[in-house]
């Protein structure tokens, strides 16, 4: 923060083009982001609180935003352990093959959300996936159930937990887990003691993305899901299914619900992360 | 450091983890195992089927369903689409970073904010979005639902943050002393711009035009609401797909998904390549 503003002084900043380049960009965000974010705020509360209440007093909605949080959460869990133990990995130990791993672990980000439902149905379809018919036969169903849905959900938010906590560790240096370690400290006490305190703001930031990322999975989730009414529909399933039956104020609501979400998401991190790099 | 780095997609260097490092022990081996077969029968496998999937009906079959008249209509205009919205992003995203690193004027937290919305709000809800100030009942006027420009729109929106977030760090640890010393030998501020700043900045700019223009490749959920998904009009790649999942033809669906997949590849490859080419540098 202090480098910016004494930059902002510095000549080129001073100059009159700046209002102009100020004014383009302001007026670039507001007709992108801006203006229609506000419009599904006051679409949502077009007569009152009623569209709100209709949404959340509908069973369906309930179930599904309850489907919602529950996948979500999971998929958080899986992919902050995930995260955290190969970030460790990739910054502190050297294996073969850690530059291809490196790679491919940022594949998931620039995947089609339709064509990570695809691998996964071809996969583990129960019909004729790889494995989906193996374990069927063993009693579990993933394509067409909450374990797939959980699958689409952690694929698409893979990388998040890595990309936040890599350059921490890096920037960390391993000095102080030389020193717990020579101290006698094993892996465990030195992880807990001494490593995850001090990546503790990366990993939570890592955790409230994937967070609302995962919450607003559509097109993964869409393909593994079936979309069952009552039973594997997501909030934004049902905000899809909404507006094409021509019910634009529930889907409005449920919208907002979610994009309100998101936004709280993205203001907890802004609003932390200046705090811990003063 | 800048306030806010919410996207992907950090300055090249960053997260390369070096060279060295121990060598594994029995647990952290175990670890990798455990880890590398997670990332295995979630990631890897999968996309390996689509692979197999479309090689199923040989050279030809895969050849036959890229090349359907329906098909290509919807690869071109993904693509064709995907490049212009990243020639915006790279204008606009590097402006946009400029002005948040350089100028401060009241507001700028807010803009900030705006600029990390479109990366987590639910591509549904960025359809629905920019549907009711783009869409029929447009307190504009202008109603651009169903048509190519809301293709645009939608990729335009969602990958709004790529090139600013990976530019805007890059941009607030350049030394302002080398500026100076080019305005004090008498560079005018164009000159300033094209021959001190562009240079440090292009390997940023890069990265996030590829991120950018792989996001919008691949998008779908924004598109759902707003595009109406008219074949060989507004139809795109991944809707595509999504249709020949549904009518139960697999192979096809695959086809189309090597392509897409093949140039998410080639954007990883090309990242990895800047990310490399700086470190050397730096």
């Amino acid at each position: 923060m202090a480098d910016r503003s004494t930059l902002a002084r510095t000549p080129i900043g001073r100059r009159p083009g700046r209002y102009v380049l100020r004014l383009v960009v302001t007026a670039y965000l507001f007709f992108l982001v801006a203006w229609p974010l506000y419009l599904v705020g006051r679409n949502t509360f077009a007569d009152g609180f009623a569209s709100l209440a209709d949404v959340l007093t509908d069973p369906d909605v309930v179930h599904a935003l309850r489907l919602t949080v529950v996948i979500a959460v999971t998929a958080v869990v899986i992919n902050t352990v995930f995260g955290v133990g190969i970030s460790l990995l990739l910054v502190r130990y050297h294996f073969p093959g850690k530059r291809a791993l490196n790679v491919l672990l940022d594949m998931p980000l620039s995947v089609s959300p339709i064509v990570v439902g695809l691998a996964l149905v071809l996969v583990y379809g129960g019909r004729d996936g790889w494995f989906g018919p193996t374990l069927e036969a063993a009693g579990l169903q993933i394509i067409f159930a909450v374990p797939g849905m959980v699958l689409a959900t952690v694929f698409v938010a893979l990388p998040l937990v890595i990309r936040e906590v890599v350059p921490v560790l890096q920037e960390l240096g391993d000095e102080q887990e030389q020193a717990a370690r020579s101290l006698g400290a094993n892996a465990l006490q030195t992880f807990r003691r001494i490593t995850l305190p001090s990546i503790k703001w990366g990993v939570i930031y890592g955790v409230v993305l994937s967070l609302a990322r995962s919450l607003g999975e559509f097109g993964a989730v869409k393909v593994v899901s079936g979309n069952v009414l009552g039973e594997t529909r997501t909030s934004t399933l049902v905000v899809e299914e909404k507006y094409l039956n021509f019910d634009k104020a529930g889907a409005y609501a449920t919208a907002f619900l979610l994009a309100l979400v998101a936004v709280a998401c993205i203001i907890v991190v802004s609003v932390l992360r200046p705090k811990e790099e003063r | 450091m800048t306030s806010t780095t919410l996207v992907p997609g950090r300055p090249a260097g960053n997260r390369r983890p070096a060279r060295t490092g121990l060598p594994l022990t029995r647990a952290s081996g175990l670890g990798l195992g455990v880890a590398t077969l997670w990332f295995s029968l979630l990631v890897l496998i999968p996309l390996s089927a689509v692979a197999v999937t479309a090689s199923g009906g040989g050279w030809d079959g895969f050849w036959q369903a890229v090349t359907d008249a329906q098909t290509s209509a919807t690869i071109r205009l993904t693509v064709g689409t995907a490049l212009l919205v990243t020639l915006v992003n790279i204008v606009m995203g590097t402006l946009i970073a400029w002005v948040l690193v350089r100028d401060r004027f009241f507001g700028k937290r807010a803009l900030e904010v705006l600029i990390d919305v479109p990366f987590a709000l639910p591509t549904i809800v960025a359809g629905l979005v920019l549907l009711s100030l783009y869409g029929p009942n447009s307190p504009l006027g202008v109603n651009i639902a169903n048509t190519r420009i809301a293709v645009f729109l939608a990729f335009l929106f969602v990958t709004l943050p790529f090139v600013v977030r990976t530019v805007q760090p890059v941009l607030a640890e350049l030394d302002p002393q080398a500026e100076e010393a080019a305005a004090s030998l008498g560079a005018g501020r164009y000159t300033t711009f094209r021959r001190i700043i562009l240079p440090s900045v292009t390997p940023a700019i890069a990265a996030g035009a590829a991120l950018s223009f792989a996001r919008a490749v691949g998008e779908y959920g924004s598109l759902v609401l707003l595009s109406g998904n008219l074949p060989m009009r507004t139809e795109v790649a991944s809707v595509r797909i999504l249709s020949s999942i549904e009518n139960d033809n697999p192979d096809s669906a695959a086809a189309v998904a090597v392509v897409l997949l093949a140039i998410s590849l080639a954007v990883i490859v090309v990242l990895d390549v800047i990310q490399r080419r700086v470190m050397r540098r730096g």
